[in-house]
């Protein structure tokens, strides 16, 4: 007895009812790229996502379908993720913020209310 | 010059085979979406299959304007002989290689047939090959990338693109066979015809190939799959239509 799918891709396979399904080796992985859009000339590039591939040639043919086939897109960057150096989560409290440092706050700028001003103008 | 009664006809023959080529790889390609070689690629295999069943759509709708039946219908309710597609593309998907090789080969030529007609006197038929020129060029530079990626993997992957290629290269060459007005066609502007697209397509792809450390059969020493043009099919298609047509044919007139 073979199985009999409403895919016939399924039913030509001609796969046995009975057959036990053992243990499957993993695979060799292929490396990963990191996908970066722009989705205008001049702006940003943007993270979008990973892609595997064998290359950067094919990485940049998968990217352009996994993440550039709805929306605008103008160029794309791929790197490979082994490439990019990053933070541990473990130091995350090096991005704290301490409250004390007015001179980083621009809200604490002298020239504010000048600026307020501007915006509500442009606003009216 | 005067446009006679052939000219339109010979453009309706040309439009027909474009249209079911499309069609018929657009659907065989899609029999890979879940099964393909990793998830990147079998997305991306199954969007250009998509295309390309776009890009028939749009012919069909261009035949429709000229008279003939609706695009569904034309599609979905013909005999097999009255389809125009040749036999490389009714061929079953096989492994993975001779599918790139397929649409290696199919791709390039119909980036350059759609370039040939960016240049029609009919705009209806310039106006679509120019909006899907991104779309092809994509399939193409897909189809370049992988060629290049298993040319040059190992021994193994190696061989089995040159046999793919020895395989499917006859049966790429039954893409240009002639149709039955090639001379109106090229004397009216409306496209240069099937040898001079057979020119430039070994022009493209011969250096592609080399490059890469394959060789491409010498154009004598193969005979090419003629036939399909003229309704002359293989054993492959009509399975292919039943498959293509079940669920359609539960009810012909229901609106999707």
């Amino acid at each position: 007895m073979t199985i009999k799918s409403l895919d016939p891709r399924v039913t030509r396979a001609n796969i046995d009812i009975e057959a036990k399904i053992g243990h499957q080796e993993n695979l060799d992985q292929l490396q990963t790229y990191e996908v970066f859009a722009q989705a205008k000339r001049g702006t940003h590039h943007m993270h979008v996502g990973s892609v595997h591939a064998p290359n950067s040639e094919l990485a940049l043919m998968f990217g352009k379908e996994q993440y550039a086939r709805r929306g605008t897109c103008v160029n794309l960057w791929v790197a490979k993720t082994s490439d990019i150096s990053a933070t541990e989560y473990a130091d995350d409290d090096i991005f704290e913020l301490t409250s004390d440092k007015f001179h980083r706050d621009p809200e604490s700028y002298k020239v504010m209310d000048r600026i307020k001003a501007y915006k509500e103008r442009q606003v009216k | 010059m005067e446009l006679t009664e052939r000219h339109v006809e010979g453009l309706k023959e040309l439009l027909y085979k474009m249209a079911d080529d499309l069609l018929i790889l657009g659907h065989r390609n899609s029999e890979w979406t879940g099964l393909g070689p990793i998830l990147e690629e079998d997305i991306a295999f199954s969007s250009m299959a998509q295309d390309k069943i776009g890009q028939a759509s749009a012919l069909y709708e261009i035949l429709h304007e000229m008279g003939e039946a609706a695009p569904d219908t034309i599609a979905f309710t013909r005999n097999e002989k009255d389809f125009h597609c040749s036999h490389l593309v009714e061929m079953p998907i096989g492994e993975y290689d001779f599918s790139l090789m397929r649409h290696f080969f199919y791709d390039h030529a119909d980036a350059l047939r759609f370039e040939m007609l960016s240049n029609c006197i009919f705009d209806s038929v310039s106006m679509v090959a120019r909006k899907f020129r991104g779309e092809i060029k994509y399939h193409t530079m897909h189809a370049d990338a992988w060629l290049k990626q298993l040319a040059h993997g190992n021994e193994e992957s190696k061989a089995r693109m040159q046999s793919a290629i020895n395989e499917a290269f006859p049966l790429a060459l039954g893409i240009f066979e002639p149709g039955n007005y090639e001379n109106e066609l090229i004397e009216a502007g409306i496209f240069g015809g099937e040898e001079a697209l057979k020119a430039a397509w070994l022009d493209k792809i011969t250096p592609i190939v080399e490059a890469v450390g394959l060789k491409l059969p010498a154009v004598s020493d193969v005979t090419p799959a003629l036939g399909g043009r003229k309704g002359y099919h293989t054993e492959h298609l009509q399975p292919l239509l039943d498959e293509m047509t079940e669920v359609f044919r539960i009810d012909p007139v229901a609106e999707w």
